[in-house]
């Protein structure tokens, strides 16, 4: 009876222990570029909602304050989102017959809430807080992109640890004067690290890379 | 092969968290979240009628109400400072311009997409009118006006009344309503 196996597979079967190695490395390559890509982390896809709010229109085209609508931003953790009698202050006059705001006219009629899909959600084992990052100086536009180009809203960044650990570790890269921080158009100005390190210094920033900073 | 490849590859990435993970959505709710615990859908609870949270008792009527005696207050119930009126311009502007435009002459950018024009700050009944009359508008809202009392705090709708005294000023004010340094200014100016 002759053999099962050729002399040959010996190579075979060394090369593919040693291949094993390579194999698993490059899949766990594949990996980390699949949890960077948008599809894992949601990054720079529109997410559709039941009435299609634009932050393009309200923002850019009307000129409104992201105040306006997220009142909580400046002193609380939570921005908020308005609630359906924000909109009305307007829609109680404009765009009265559209379908596209039927349902806001509906939720006004009967008290029953508006549904908001979430954008950003960050995992429920993280602190967040938006007050702080407002008083001192980093821009809504730094950490959620141009709000004001967004027909429906989408994320600019992963909100990963690493994302956060950036910034917090060079704060002065990022830090703006403080009523710069709702300006839209704000551009990184060419001496961001002098400016940036003066103003480090000026709001008290300290680098906070404790895990207990956002793990409590 | 295949199949244990595919499994594998599979295991790897859901190690890697592309899968939801418990720990990233715990038994407790966010803010605004939704629930099918209450009839209303909502997590966030509303206190119940006719209770008190601590230091919301809002008993006094200048501050919260804008009215002394039941009259519009002609006062206002804390002392104006340079700081104040600068927050009262920067609310103003977040709240007030969209349709009473930076001026206050009523022409703002909502208007113009055909809200109902209000009328001008700058007309002698509202020259006329005491900081009370400003701080109900915002609080109670005013005919096609609806309230902001929401939106805007009380302390800031005062900071907004006192700064619409100034915006009215501004539009309406003799060469000896202004300091002799102001005037100077002026004057380099022209
Ligand atoms: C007219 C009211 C209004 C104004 C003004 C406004 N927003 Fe919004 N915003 C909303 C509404 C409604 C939503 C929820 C729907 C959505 O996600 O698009 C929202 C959602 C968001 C979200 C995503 C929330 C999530 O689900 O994660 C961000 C971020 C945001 N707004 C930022 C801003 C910024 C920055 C500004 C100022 C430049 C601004 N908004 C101005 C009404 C407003
Ligand atoms: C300060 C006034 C104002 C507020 C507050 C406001 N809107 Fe609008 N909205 C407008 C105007 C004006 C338009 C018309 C757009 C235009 O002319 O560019 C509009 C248009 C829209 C449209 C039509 C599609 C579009 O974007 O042009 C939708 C949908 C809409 N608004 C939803 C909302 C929702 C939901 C809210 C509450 C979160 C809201 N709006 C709050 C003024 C307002
Ligand atoms: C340091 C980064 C950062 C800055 C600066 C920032 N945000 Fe956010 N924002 C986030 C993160 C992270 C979340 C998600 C929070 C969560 O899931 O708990 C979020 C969520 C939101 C939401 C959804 C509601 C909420 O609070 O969860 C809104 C609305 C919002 N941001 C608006 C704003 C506005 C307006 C500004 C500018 C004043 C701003 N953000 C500045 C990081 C930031
Ligand atoms: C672009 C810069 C930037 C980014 C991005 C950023 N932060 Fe911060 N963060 C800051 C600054 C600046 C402070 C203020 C530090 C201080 O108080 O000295 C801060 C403070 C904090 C605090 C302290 C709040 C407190 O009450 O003590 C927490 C928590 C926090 N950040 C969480 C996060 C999380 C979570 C993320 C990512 C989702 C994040 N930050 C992303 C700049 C940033
Ligand atoms: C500036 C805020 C911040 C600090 C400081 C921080 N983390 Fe995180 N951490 C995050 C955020 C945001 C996430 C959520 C990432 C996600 O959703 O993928 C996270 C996720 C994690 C996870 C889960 C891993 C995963 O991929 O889901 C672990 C474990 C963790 N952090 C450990 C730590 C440890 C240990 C430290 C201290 C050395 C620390 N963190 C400091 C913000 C922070
Ligand atoms: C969405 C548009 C809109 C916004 C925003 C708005 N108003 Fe008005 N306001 C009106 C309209 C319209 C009227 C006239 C109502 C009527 O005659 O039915 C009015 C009336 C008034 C009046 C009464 C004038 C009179 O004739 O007696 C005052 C005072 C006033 N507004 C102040 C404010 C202040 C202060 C703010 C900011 C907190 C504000 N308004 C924001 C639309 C607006």
């Amino acid at each position: 009876m002759s053999q099962i196996f050729h002399p040959s597979t010996n190579t075979l079967a060394r090369l593919s222990i040693f291949g094993a190695v390579f194999a698993a490395a490059a899949l766990a390559f594949a990996a980390g570029i699949f949890a960077r890509s948008s599809v894992a982390t949601g990054v720079g896809v529109a997410v559709r909602q039941e009435v299609p709010f634009s932050h393009k229109h309200h923002v850019e085209g009307l000129g409104l304050d992201c105040r306006y609508c997220h009142t909580g931003v400046e002193e609380s953790s939570f921005a908020g989102i308005p609630p359906t009698a924000t909109c009305m202050n307007c829609h109680s006059q404009i765009w009265v017959d559209s379908p596209m705001l039927e349902p806001v006219r509906e939720s006004f009629r009967t008290g029953d809430s508006l549904e908001w899909v979430r954008v950003h959600d960050l995992a429920d084992f993280v602190y967040f807080n938006h007050s702080v990052h407002v008083a001192k100086g980093v821009g809504c536009s730094t950490c959620h992109g141009q709000v004001d180009e967004m027909p429906l809203m989408w994320k600019e960044n992963s909100l990963y640890m690493e994302w956060c650990l950036d910034c917090h570790r060079q704060p002065e890269k990022f830090v703006r004067p403080r009523d710069e921080v709702f300006n839209m158009d704000w551009e990184t100005p060419p001496n961001q690290l002098e400016l940036g390190r003066h103003l480090v210094e000026q709001y008290d920033i300290e680098n906070l890379l404790s895990c207990s900073t956002c793990h409590r | 092969m295949g199949i244990r490849f595919a499994a594998g590859a599979a295991l790897v990435l859901a190690l890697s968290g592309c899968y939801a993970q418990e720990m990233a959505n715990q038994d407790r709710y966010e803010p605004l979240e939704a629930s099918g615990l209450f009839e209303d859908g909502m997590a966030s609870r509303q206190p119940i009628e006719g209770t008190v949270a601590r230091g919301q008792l809002f008993e006094d009527d200048h501050l919260y109400r804008g009215t002394v005696a039941g009259q519009p207050a002609t006062e206002f119930p804390f002392e104006i400072t340079a700081e104040i009126m600068a927050r009262g311009q920067e609310r103003y502007q977040i709240f007030c311009t969209p349709c009473h435009d930076q001026l206050g002459t009523g022409a703002g950018i909502v208007v113009q997409r055909g809200f109902r024009r209000p009328s001008s700050l700058h007309v002698d009944r509202l020259r006329a009118a005491p900081p009370g009359y400003f701080f109900d508008v915002m609080t109670n809202g005013f005919g096609a006006m609806s309230s902001y009392a929401s939106q805007v705090p009380a302390e800031d709708r005062w900071a907004i009344a006192a700064y619409i005294r100034a915006l009215q000023l501004s539009q309406n004010a003799n060469e000896a309503d202004l300091a002799p340094e102001d005037l100077e200014l002026l004057g380099a100016q022209r």
